[in-house]
């Protein structure tokens, strides 16, 4: 029987952004569906009653959701390609370390960063910057985070980096000119295909931010 | 293998550390306990295994640091084999992280709203609490455990926050009982375990402890 896979998205959305590059990475034939936030599908509401939220992964009608929570489990069941976390438990330890500080600072601070202004967003990018700095040492000498390939790490931060642009847009700071490692990072990583092909045209990142903007009334 | 290969960074009150040292009792693992005073000022070790957000707990292990309790009783359920703390098959292992996931976002949040606030806003928190008391008991169902027949992951996680509640309770004047009896009654058969009973401590002292937290963070 062949495994049937879907994944409700949102095009923007980071979290899902990697989902769709660990799919790719294994190579996993799936069937992606578009869900609008703003306007929640039944289907989505069934497959995520706690959260609903995307992404969620449905395998064989049985959803998993929270990004990082599908991320293992798409590495556990397709273990067989590019494998995303190392075998040693230490170095998964590390690697489910550094994706949490990804989520839990990087996301949070990037959102206070393009939400507000003047003392506010000025504290936020230097916090940003400061999280910046703090990944560069922990990559250090790597080509990825994963060591030679892509990792769990390296597919949790790069889903991020379409909004980057935006944060340094609204910000008005480059990150290229504090941490040019990290952006040789992002260039190593933007030359895999399965992260170019599942990350969406900046433009229409930066039109959608200037949407919310409206929406929550920042200007 | 001694003790001193396995050391934990520690605070009797955290329920984050006390999910640590019952995974490693589960598992029957020898370790060194070191208490942290976070109002005293944090050890040398602890700033340095732990620079990004110098908490506890941390484990460290043979020298090397595992910080956020959630990925240490992963870290240690890998390490040491037996007993499995979470099930065997991908679907059942993402489930219980699932759950374990939004036991960590909501559970020790919406239980802190109720003693850091007052009137109507405390008895908003305390709506909130037991709307998150019933989603847990849905993740129950009618298992012994959270997992099923065993006590395991998501036990694990959740059990420690319980010794907590008495605080809520008499602060917020509501009884978990009333609210979420299924709950209550896998409290209490978690409270059998020797590994949980050796680790929880008595709520009357984390009240106490509440008390004077409360007094030094000027909530009155």
């Amino acid at each position: 029987m062949a495994d049937e896979v879907v994944l409700l998205d949102f095009w923007p959305s980071p979290f899902g952004i990697r989902l769709r590059i660990a799919l790719a990475e294994k190579g996993i034939v799936h069937e992606y569906k578009e869900e609008d936030v703003w306007n929640k599908s039944p289907l989505l509401l069934q497959m995520n009653p706690v959260h609903k939220k995307i992404p969620v992964l449905i395998h064989n009608g049985k959803p998993v959701s929270e990004s990082l929570i599908a991320l293992q489990y798409i590495d556990e069941v397709w273990n067989h390609k590019a494998p995303l976390l190392p075998s040693d438990s230490y170095l998964r330890a590390q690697a489910r370390f550094w994706a949490d500080f990804v989520d839990k600072k990087i996301f949070e601070i990037g959102r206070q960063l393009w939400a507000t202004k003047g003392e506010e967003q000025n504290a936020a990018i230097k916090e940003f910057l400061n999280c910046i700095g703090v990944l560069e040492r922990e990559l250090g000498d790597k080509p990825f985070f994963g060591g030679d390939t892509l990792g769990f790490v390296d597919v949790t931060l790069i889903s991020h980096y379409r909004w980057f642009l935006v944060y340094e847009k609204f910000g008005n700071f480059s990150v290229e000119a504090e941490h040019p490692e990290f952006i040789a990072w992002v260039k190593r990583c933007m030359e895999k295909e399965s992260v170019s092909k599942s990350l969406p045209e900046q433009e229409k990142v930066y039109d959608y931010a200037m949407l919310l903007r409206k929406k929550f009334g920042i200007e | 293998m001694s003790a001193e290969d396995v050391v934990l960074l520690d605070c009797w009150v955290s329920p984050f550390c006390m999910r640590v040292k019952i995974a490693l009792e589960e598992k029957g693992i020898q370790y060194e306990e070191r208490a942290e005073d976070l109002f005293g000022g944090k050890s040398e070790l602890l700033l340095t295994s732990n620079p990004i957000y110098t908490k506890v707990p941390v484990l460290v292990h043979k020298g090397k640091p595992v910080c956020e309790s959630s990925i240490i009783v992963g870290y240690v359920d890998e390490t040491w084999a037996s007993p499995p703390l979470l099930p065997s098959s991908p679907y059942a292992r993402a489930q219980a992280k699932f759950q374990a996931d939004y036991i960590d976002k909501k559970l020790f949040d919406a239980g802190s709203s109720i003693w850091r606030t007052k009137g109507e806003a405390q008895e908003v928190a305390v709506k909130d609490f037991i709307e998150v008391l019933k989603q847990l008991e849905k993740f129950l169902g009618d298992k012994d455990f959270f997992g099923g027949d065993s006590f395991g992951f998501v036990d694990i996680i959740t059990i420690g926050i319980t010794s907590w509640f008495s605080a809520y309770e008499i602060f917020g004047n509501f009884k978990v009982e009333d609210h979420a009896p299924k709950l209550s009654a896998w409290i209490n058969r978690c409270m059998q375990r020797k590994t949980v009973a050796k680790v929880i401590p008595d709520p009357e002292k984390v009240y106490e402890f509440v008390i004077n937290l409360k007094k030094m963070m000027g909530f009155e």
